[in-house]
C-alpha cells in the first residue's frame, strides 16, 4: 500500500466530480490536481486557484506593440527622412493609427500566448505529464497525493460515495512516460 | 458548475441519443484515426490536380512576368486583386465565428469554429499567394517592409494603405494561426492519448505536452477570451484597410467613404457562404449530423441574409450617392457599371448577392440542405463578381476616352484562380485528415446543457412546463438528425 504514489478518482460526470471535490475538502483531504477533457467552470475558486493574470500580461505586451509601432513610424517618417508630400506635415498622426493598432494586437496576442506556453511548460516536444490517459477523452480525474494523505480506504470510500466509477492506486506519477 | 441551466425553449445544439463524452471523441476522431473513404480520395485527387495547376500557372507567371496576364496599360490591376480580396473576405467568417460569437456567448459556434478557423488560415494563404504573384518580381517581396536599404535608407511610405495592408494581413494571419493552434492543443492531446507508436510521438510533439490540469484550462480560457477580444477589432480593421486600398485613391467608383463598412459586411457575407459550402459537405461525408445540426445551418443562413441585405443597401447607396454627388465622372462610373460593356458582371453581382439571399426568408428554403448549399455557392460567385465589377469597371474607362479599353483574362489568369481554389481544398482536405474538424472539448461542454438528450430528459422527468415542452418538440421538426422524437414521447 505504501508504494501508492497517487490515488486517482475517475468520474463520468463533471457534476459528480465537483461533488467529490466537496466531499474530499470537507474531510480535509488535499487535492493534488484535477484533469478534465474540458474546462470546468467554477472549479478554480473551489480549489483556491487565483485569477489568472494573463490579461494584465496581454495589456503590457499590447502597449509595447503600440509604442514600438509609434517609435518606428516616428523615426522613419518624421526624424530620419521626412518626406514632403504635397506640403502636408510629416508627422501625420492619423496615418499612424492603423499600423499602431495592428502591432498592438500582434504583440499582445503573441506575448500573451507565449507567456501562457512558458508558464504552463507547453512547447513542442515536451513529454506529456499525463496521470491518466482517459482524462483527455471522457473521464474527469481527481488526483490525490497518497503520501500526504495516508488513509487510502477513507479516500476510496469518499470518492465512491461521490459517484466515482473507477479508483486507481498508481505507483507511478505519470503514466505517459514509456 | 459544468452545466448551466438553459431554457427549454432554446433549440438543441447537439442531437442524438446516448451521447456520451466518449462518443463525441470517437465520432469526431473517425476521419483522423481511420483510413479515408472514397469520397475523400476523389476530392483530394481533384483538389491536388488544381493545386498542381496553380503551381504551373504561377510558375509560368514568375518565368515570363506579369505580361502573362490579361492586364494592359489602362487596366493594370484586375483578376489578381479580385482574387486577393475574394480570398481575404472568405477568411473573415472564421474569425467572426471564433471570436465575435465567443464574445456574444453564442454556443452554436462551438461545433463549427474549428473548421471555420482552418478555412480562414487557408483562405489567407491563398490571398497571400496572390500578393506575391502579382508583384511579378517575387524576389523583391521584402520591399514593402521597413528595412534599412541602399537608397539612403529611404523608408516605405507608412501613409499608404498598401503598407498598412502588409501589416494588417500579416498580423491577421499570425493571430488567426495562434488562436487556431492554441484551441487545437486539448484536442491534439486527445488524439495523442489514444494513439500508439509513431502517431503518438507526432501528436505528442504537436500537443506541446498538454495535460488538461485545472491551471492549464484556466489560463487557456483567459487566453481564448482575450484573443477573441483582440481578434474582433482586428478582423474589422483588416477589411477596412483592404477597402482603403481602393477608397483612398481618387478613382471614380472607388473614392467613397462607404467602402469600409460595405467591404466588411461583404466579407462576412462571403465567408459565411464558404463555411456553409464546406460544412454541408463535411457534415454529410464525415457523418457529423449530430454536431452540425439544422439549427447551425439555419443560423448561418440568417447571417447570410442579414449581411447580404447590408451589401444590397450599400450597392443602392453607392448608386444614389453617385447621382446625388453631381460629379460627372462619378456618375459615369456607375452608369458604366450598370449599362456599360460589363453590364452582365454587374447584374450577376446584383442577382447573386442581393436577390438570391432573400430567398432565405422562406423557412422551407432556409432549412433545406440542397437549397442552402446551392445558394451558398451562388453567393460566392456573386461576391467574386462584386470585386471584379468594382475593380475592372472603374479602371477600364478612365478620364481619357482615348485610352478606354476592355479587360479580358488570359488563360494564365484563369488557371491561377482555379488553381488557388485547388490549393485551398487540398489544404482543407489534409486538415480534415490529420486534425479534428470539430472542437471536441467545446462540444463536450454543451452535452449536459444544450443537447437534445439533456432536454428530452428534463421533459421526461416533468421538470418543464408542458406547453414549453411542446414548443420545444415542435422546433425539432426541422432537424434532419432527429428522427424518433415522437416515438420517445
Amino acid at each position: 500500500m505504501s508504494n501508492t504514489k497517487y490515488i486517482l478518482g475517475h468520474f463520468e460526470d463533471p457534476d459528480d466530480m465537483m461533488h467529490g471535490i466537496d466531499k474530499l475538502q470537507e474531510n480535509n483531504i488535499g487535492i493534488y490536481d484535477v484533469f478534465t477533457p474540458m474546462p470546468i467552470h467554477g472549479i478554480e475558486s473551489k480549489l483556491g486557484y487565483k485569477r489568472s493574470r494573463l490579461p494584465i500580461a496581454a495589456f503590457c505586451f499590447g502597449l509595447t506593440g503600440t509604442i514600438t509601432a509609434f517609435s518606428l513610424l516616428y523615426f522613419c517618417l518624421v526624424y530620419d527622412w521626412p518626406m514632403n508630400i504635397g506640403g502636408k506635415p510629416a508627422f501625420a498622426m492619423p496615418d499612424f493609427v492603423p499600423i499602431m493598432f495592428e502591432l498592438t494586437v500582434l504583440f499582445g496576442s503573441y506575448g500573451m500566448c507565449f507567456t501562457f506556453f512558458f508558464k504552463n511548460h507547453l512547447f513542442p516536444g515536451r513529454a506529456p505529464r499525463v496521470m491518466d490517459l482517459r482524462a483527455t477523452d471522457d473521464r474527469f480525474v481527481i488526483a490525490i497525493d497518497a503520501h500526504k494523505n495516508p488513509y487510502p480506504e477513507k479516500i476510496d470510500n469518499l470518492l465512491k460515495e461521490a459517484g466515482a466509477v473507477e479508483i486507481k492506486h498508481n505507483e507511478r506519477k505519470y503514466v505517459s512516460y514509456e | 458548475m459544468s452545466s448551466h441551466h438553459e431554457s427549454i425553449l432554446r433549440e438543441p445544439l447537439v442531437t442524438g441519443e446516448n451521447m456520451t463524452y466518449a462518443r463525441v471523441t470517437n465520432e469526431v476522431l473517425v476521419p483522423v484515426e481511420k483510413k479515408p473513404n472514397k469520397a475523400w480520395w476523389i476530392g483530394f485527387t481533384i483538389a491536388s490536380l488544381g493545386a498542381l495547376l496553380w503551381v504551373g500557372a504561377v510558375g509560368y507567371t514568375f518565368w515570363t512576368g506579369i505580361g502573362a496576364w490579361g492586364l494592359n496599360k489602362t487596366v493594370g490591376w484586375a483578376w489578381d486583386i479580385t482574387g486577393f480580396v475574394w480570398w481575404v473576405g472568405i477568411g473573415h467568417a472564421g474569425t467572426l465565428i471564433s471570436a465575435v460569437l465567443l464574445l456574444f456567448r453564442q454556443n452554436w459556434r462551438n461545433s463549427i469554429n474549428r473548421s471555420a478557423e482552418a478555412m480562414t488560415i487557408f483562405a489567407v494563404i491563398c490571398a497571400a499567394t496572390y500578393v506575391v504573384s502579382h508583384m511579378g518580381r517575387p524576389w523583391l517581396a521584402y520591399w514593402p517592409l521597413p528595412l534599412p536599404n541602399q537608397f539612403g535608407s529611404l523608408w516605405v511610405n507608412f501613409n499608404s494603405p498598401l503598407v498598412w495592408d502588409v501589416f494588417a494581413i500579416s498580423t491577421y494571419f499570425s493571430v488567426s494561426l495562434v488562436f487556431w493552434y492554441t484551441g487545437l492543443l486539448p484536442d491534439i492531446a486527445s488524439i495523442r492519448d489514444r494513439a500508439t507508436g509513431l502517431r503518438r510521438k507526432i501528436y505528442s510533439t504537436l500537443s506541446f505536452g498538454w495535460n488538461g490540469s485545472v491551471k492549464t484550462w484556466q489560463r487557456f480560457e483567459a487566453v481564448s477570451l482575450i484573443l477573441a477580444g483582440v481578434s474582433t477589432p482586428l478582423v474589422l480593421s483588416v477589411h477596412t484597410i483592404v477597402s482603403m486600398d481602393f477608397a483612398t485613391s481618387l478613382e471614380p467608383g472607388w473614392h467613397t467613404t462607404i467602402f469600409p463598412p460595405y467591404f466588411v459586411a461583404g466579407a462576412i457575407f462571403s465567408g459565411f457562404a464558404m463555411v456553409q459550402t464546406l460544412l454541408l459537405v463535411v457534415r454529410k461525408v464525415m457523418g457529423f449530423e449530430n454536431y452540425i445540426t439544422m439549427f447551425h445551418i439555419e443560423s448561418m443562413n440568417k447571417i447570410i441574409t442579414l449581411t447580404g441585405s447590408i451589401v444590397g443597401v450599400a450597392y443602392l447607396t453607392e448608386l444614389f450617392i453617385a447621382w446625388y454627388s453631381g460629379a460627372e465622372y462619378e456618375q459615369y462610373a456607375f452608369l458604366n457599371r450598370v449599362s456599360g460593356p460589363y453590364w452582365w458582371a454587374y447584374w450577376s453581382m446584383m442577382t447573386c448577392n442581393v436577390i438570391s439571399p432573400q430567398l432565405f426568408w422562406f423557412k422551407r428554403i432556409r432549412t433545406s440542405i440542397p437549397a442552402s448549399w446551392v445558394l451558398s455557392i451562388v453567393v460566392n460567385i456573386g461576391m467574386w463578381f462584386e470585386r471584379f465589377v468594382i475593380i475592372v469597371t472603374s479602371l477600364h474607362r478612365d478620364f481619357l476616352p482615348s485610352s478606354w479599353v476592355m479587360f479580358y483574362p488570359s488563360v494564365v489568369d484563369v488557371c491561377v484562380f482555379i488553381g488557388s481554389i485547388g490549393l485551398f481544398f487540398t489544404l482543407f482536405l489534409l486538415f480534415l485528415r490529420v486534425l479534428p474538424a470539430i472542437a471536441m472539448a467545446e462540444v463536450k461542454l454543451l452535452l449536459k446543457s444544450s443537447s437534445d438528450q439533456a432536454k428530452q430528459k428534463l421533459i421526461r422527468e416533468g421538470k418543464v412546463k408542458p406547453e414549453q415542452a411542446e414548443f420545444y418538440l415542435e422546433s425539432l421538426e426541422k432537424y434532419d438528425s432527429v428522427a424518433e422524437v415522437e416515438a420517445v414521447n
